[in-house]
């Protein structure tokens, strides 16, 4: 059974679940401002979302959430009944409120206090739009001390019912019992509203000695009578310790329904009076509405239910197609990641078995040769299935970055909108996670750096709100999400004088466009003029570039003066395994991952060409494209590898770059399982990651853009990236 | 014979804690994620009390009430109103629509059962 | 976490010695994983001249540290002869090339002493304490001073 601190944790899932789907609907008011035409049930449905977060916080005590949501959702409860109009200054409050109710959640979820000031600024304008300031940041719904709640272990010790310890009429330790006269007539909607007397009866019982008498008087002939009008009214004495509180609270549900007089009378002595007066003490009164139960269809015997949690699971899990909640099941990630572990080593082991199977000279066509193959197409499905475990949907990092740009766009003074595609994209989750850094980085650039000012774009002749696009996308096996602005493009001119003035670059030096957009890579170039609150942040674009890259992912920039500025992130698929081509380096046997590799060339040697002393280019095509020779860059030897049996690995980097890597051989294609080097050593220059191979033995995966421009000395920015890079 | 309760609410967190409670107190505890959902399972889980929520997606709370009334077989079977708001003004609404009693979120476990008890054959 | 109760319930320390060389070294037995023969490594590109390589122990991919050469003492040319300590500390795993394992020892605290500061010795900065009898001299080794990430992280 669930105890109260997974009802927390599942208190806090559920509240990810109301925040992105309260970002969805605000999204959808907004953009239904233009038109003017506002669903009632999409701001309902806005609506229910924080009142779900505010009833669950409340179980929990977690008071900031209780009072920040009370005044959100009295809010959008005027908006619902069309007393605050949802226009554009309105609902970007509600944007703002909803990112500080999310700040509040996660400020909950890890137990740390969250600034105050923010909160109370927008509890203002709250407050304001609500229409009345001070009153609603009072507490407003009593919180009840949870931890006294009960034991949560599980066990039934249950109270049965609160004994007051109050009440003390006569001043002394002991409670004294009273006799309570309590006369009670039904009203005729009694019975309607599902209440039965002989409940109440039984509670008050359960405080002391009770009677009860009923009075038939008003019932008519049995002709006329009718079953679902309660008719009778009773008089009760009660000899009990308990409060007259304690009563009324008894009555609490038939106040209205029924008229119910209550009259303590003190002293003891009462008691044996009462006793004598009535006909059956201590026995509840035969049901009066045993004629109703006598109706089979009111009450069918219900069939027991063993598993009583059975039915109600599968409704949980059932879809409700109005809302389309999502059904999970909470694993431990741990658990994933072990399950990830062991099914790249069945894919290991499936390559093992291959390649033991090809040393003994099994044919490929037989019948062993063939089941092979199947065990190979099952292990790589139950490989995709286990991965896919840890896939998420980009959606929810993609509010997070709306958020951003609200945010940044209303510091920098500049009006943006903000459109996104691609938001069911599936990533693994632990790269989603890593992606926030990096990505909040590049918008608040793009916002702050990318786009003019909207005097500026008026002058160029755009119009005064830039565009900026967050798109995610599978390409080629590969993950890309992309973040484009219609600003100025990159000032390529000022790029370089920064980086020369900074001592980054020779002043003489002749470079591409391309090799000038990189320059924003370099650790310690900043663009800004002054530096803002923004993107001056103690990180550069250089972080950006090495955290991606230790997702094994590459960065790329795309820019068009006037136009605008892409930032091009390609990532894996999955952190876990890679499409490898096996080579051999000077007797190393190493891996390059497919996904870089253009093409493979047995090079003839009249298109390979020496510049310099050491370094060579071959001709492809019509281009030369220079040669990276592994075995040199990885200190493996002093010397090239022979020219007339190297193998060159034609690889391209994000910014369309072509290198050749020199090899002694390809000995294999297959699927590698990806082992970190990083988590026992640290980074080697160069390489990606290790795995191991079908013999055990460990192979080192080539990071090949790192490779190239650790080999290209020839070029200023490429010998300062590497740099960069490690 | 144990007690069948069918809890009704959008909010998982709170299906969640009438679980916990509910069938810490011993009752069998069904729950259904909204009002449609819940009309849906009285058949089948056929319920001794029904609780729940006013606010919910597709059929609110007062929905759920008015249809379990309507039908005859079920005119007076016990519900309970889960609400979170206090005012005396709620209460009556619910009264009106045929609530047999109602529970003020959050709810207090022992406060739960209490009003369980006073509504329902044990 | 490094104290074991005797049978007494003292708190003794048990350590596992070793020898580099002519010295002779120990680490607490609670660090060690496990004490495997020695296999070959796979090289890694511009690694310091005291990491060995890396092995696949079941899945993991785990550096080796040639101890001898780590303390600035004469590198051991590893053969099958050899002996690699698996030892963890923390969630880094690391193996660690020695001469031969000895011994399991159980020490007192009080039988520990700190080490001699007068030495110049370049292996004194990665010595914790030292045990001696009549016998012999242990220095026990500080693991966390030993360790490859450390070392990349002091360079980086």
């Amino acid at each position: 059974m669930s105890s109260l601190d997974d009802i927390k944790q599942t208190f806090f899932l559920e509240c990810e679940e109301l925040l992105e789907a309260l970002n969805d609907g605000l999204a959808d008011i907004e953009a239904a401002i233009p038109d003017d035409t506002f669903d009632t049930e999409t701001i309902n449905a806005v609506f229910r979302t924080v009142h779900s977060i505010k009833g669950g916080a409340a179980s929990f005590g977690l008071e900031p959430i209780v009072r920040f949501s009370h005044c959100f959702e009295t809010v959008l409860d005027l908006m619902r009944s069309g007393k605050v109009r949802p226009d554009t200054t309105n609902v970007r409050v509600l944007h703002r409120a909803a990112d500080h109710l999310a700040d509040l959640v996660a400020a909950s979820r890890s137990d740390t206090p969250l600034d105050a000031a923010a909160g109370d600024a927008l509890l203002a304008q709250l407050n304001a739009l609500a229409g009345h300031a001070p009153q609603v940041a009072a507490p407003v719904v009593p919180i009840p001390d949870v931890t006294s709640a009960g034991p949560d272990d599980g066990d039934l010790a249950f109270l049965p019912l609160a004994i007051p310890f109050d009440f003390d009429p006569a001043g002394a330790g002991e409670p004294i019992p009273r006799t309570f006269r309590i006369e009670m007539t039904c009203s005729r909607e009694l019975f309607a509203n599902g209440h039965d007397p002989v409940h109440l009866f039984r509670e008050l019982a359960a405080l002391g000695d009770l009677t009860v008498e009923a009075d038939l008087s008003a019932l008519p002939d049995f002709d006329a009578l009718d079953p679902l009008v309660c008719l009778l009214s009773w008089r009760l004495e009660l000899l009990s310790e308990a409060s007259e509180e304690d009563l009324r609270e008894i009555f609490e549900f038939v106040e209205g329904l029924a008229q119910v007089r209550i009259e303590a009378s003190s002293g003891a002595q009462d008691a044996t009076g009462s006793q004598d007066a009535v006909e059956a003490p201590h026995e509840l009164p035969p049901p009066p509405v045993a004629t109703f139960d006598a109706d089979p269809a009111a009450r069918p015997p219900a069939p027991e239910t063993s598993e009583a949690d059975a039915p109600s699971t599968r409704r949980e899990a059932k879809a409700a197609p109005g809302r389309a909640p999502k059904s999970t099941v909470r694993v431990d990630l741990d658990l994933v990641d072990s399950l990830i572990n062991i099914v790249g080593e069945l894919v290991i082991n499936q390559s093992v078995l291959s390649q033991s199977l090809s040393d003994a000279n099994v044919a490929h066509r037989s019948e062993i040769g063939g089941s092979l193959d199947e065990y190979k197409n099952l292990a790589l499905q139950i490989q995709e299935c286990v991965m896919s475990l840890r896939a998420q949907s980009v959606k929810q990092l993609f509010q997070r970055m709306a958020r951003i740009v609200r945010e940044t766009s209303e510091i920098a003074g500049k009006s943006v909108a903000f459109e996104t595609d691609g938001e069911d994209t599936e990533i693994d989750k632990t790269v989603i996670e890593r992606l926030i850094e990096p990505l909040t980085h590049i918008l608040r650039n793009a916002i702050d750096h990318g786009l003019e000012a909207p005097d500026r774009r008026r002058a160029a002749g755009k119009t005064p709100t830039g565009t900026v696009r967050l798109s995610a996308g599978h390409r080629s096996g590969r993950v890309v999400i992309e973040v484009s602005d219609d600003g100025s493009g990159i000032n390529r001119p000022k790029v370089q004088a920064i980086a020369v003035k900074k001592g980054l670059i020779a002043p003489d030096l002749q470079l591409s466009d391309n090799e000038i957009d990189r320059l924003l890579f370099l650790p310690g170039f900043s663009t800004a003029d002054s530096v803002t609150d923004l993107s001056g942040r103690g990180v550069g674009m250089d972080v950006v570039r090495s955290e991606i890259q230790k997702l094994g992912g590459r960065v790329g920039i795309f820019s068009h003066p006037g136009k605008g500025t892409t930032f091009s992130i390609s990532l894996p698929l999955t952190l876990a395994v890679l499409d490898g081509m096996v080579v051999d380096v000077a007797g190393q046997t190493m891996v390059v991952p497919i996904t870089s590799v253009v093409e493979t060339i047995r090079p003839d040697l009249s298109d390979l060409h020496m510049i310099g002393a050491t370094s060579q280019v071959i001709k492809v095509r019509d281009a030369l494209v220079p040669i990276v020779d592994l075995g040199m860059i990885f200190s493996y030897r002093d010397e090239p590898v022979d020219r007339a049996r190297m193998v060159i690995l034609l690889v391209e980097t994000e910014q369309s770059e072509r290198w050749g890597l020199a090899v002694d051989r390809i000995i294999d294609q297959r699927q590698v399982v990806i082992k970190s080097l990083e988590g026992n050593y640290g980074h080697v220059d160069g390489v990606a990651a290790a795995t191991i191979l079908g013999d055990g033995k460990i192979a080192l995966i080539i990071d090949p853009e790192e490779t190239a421009r650790m080999a290209d000395s020839g070029s200023a920015v490429a010998s300062l990236m590497s740099a960069a890079g490690g | 014979m144990t007690l069948k309760i069918l809890a009704i609410d959008d909010s998982r967190t709170i299906r969640e804690m009438l679980r916990l409670c509910l069938v810490r107190a011993g009752f069998d505890v069904y729950t259904a994620e909204d009002g449609v959902d819940g009309l849906e399972s009285l058949d089948e889980v056929d319920p001794d009390v029904v609780i729940t929520d006013i606010n919910m997606p597709r059929l609110d709370g007062f929905g759920v009430i008015s249809a379990i009334r309507a039908a005859e077989s079920r005119a007076s079977l016990p519900i309970l109103v889960l609400t979170t708001e206090s005012a005396a003004e709620l209460k009556e609404r619910a009264r009106r629509s045929g609530a047999t009693g109602w529970i003020v979120k959050p709810f207090d476990d022992v406060k739960l059962v209490a009003a369980i008890r006073r509504i329902a054959a044990m | 976490m490094t104290d074991a109760l005797d049978m007494q319930g003292n708190a003794t320390r048990e350590l596992v010695s070793f020898a580099i060389g002519e010295q002779d070294f120990c680490m607490d037995i609670m660090l060690v994983r496990e004490i495997r023969g020695w296999t070959n490594v796979t090289m890694l590109p511009h690694a310091p001249a005291h990491i060995l390589g890396v092995i696949n122990l079941r899945g993991a991919v785990v550096p080796i540290v040639d101890l001898a050469a780590r303390l600035g003492l004469e590198p051991i040319t590893p053969t099958e002869r050899h002996v690699i300590i698996i030892a963890v500390l923390g969630d880094q795993t690391v193996g660690f090339l020695v001469s031969a394992v000895s011994d399991i020892i159980g020490i007192s605290p009080s039988e520990i002493q700190s080490p001699p500061r007068a030495t110049s010795e370049n292996a004194a900065d990665f010595i914790e304490g030292v045990i001696a009898d009549e016998r012999r001299m242990l220095r026990i080794l500080n693991i966390a001073s030993v360790l490859p990430r450390t070392r990349v992280v002091e360079e980086a």
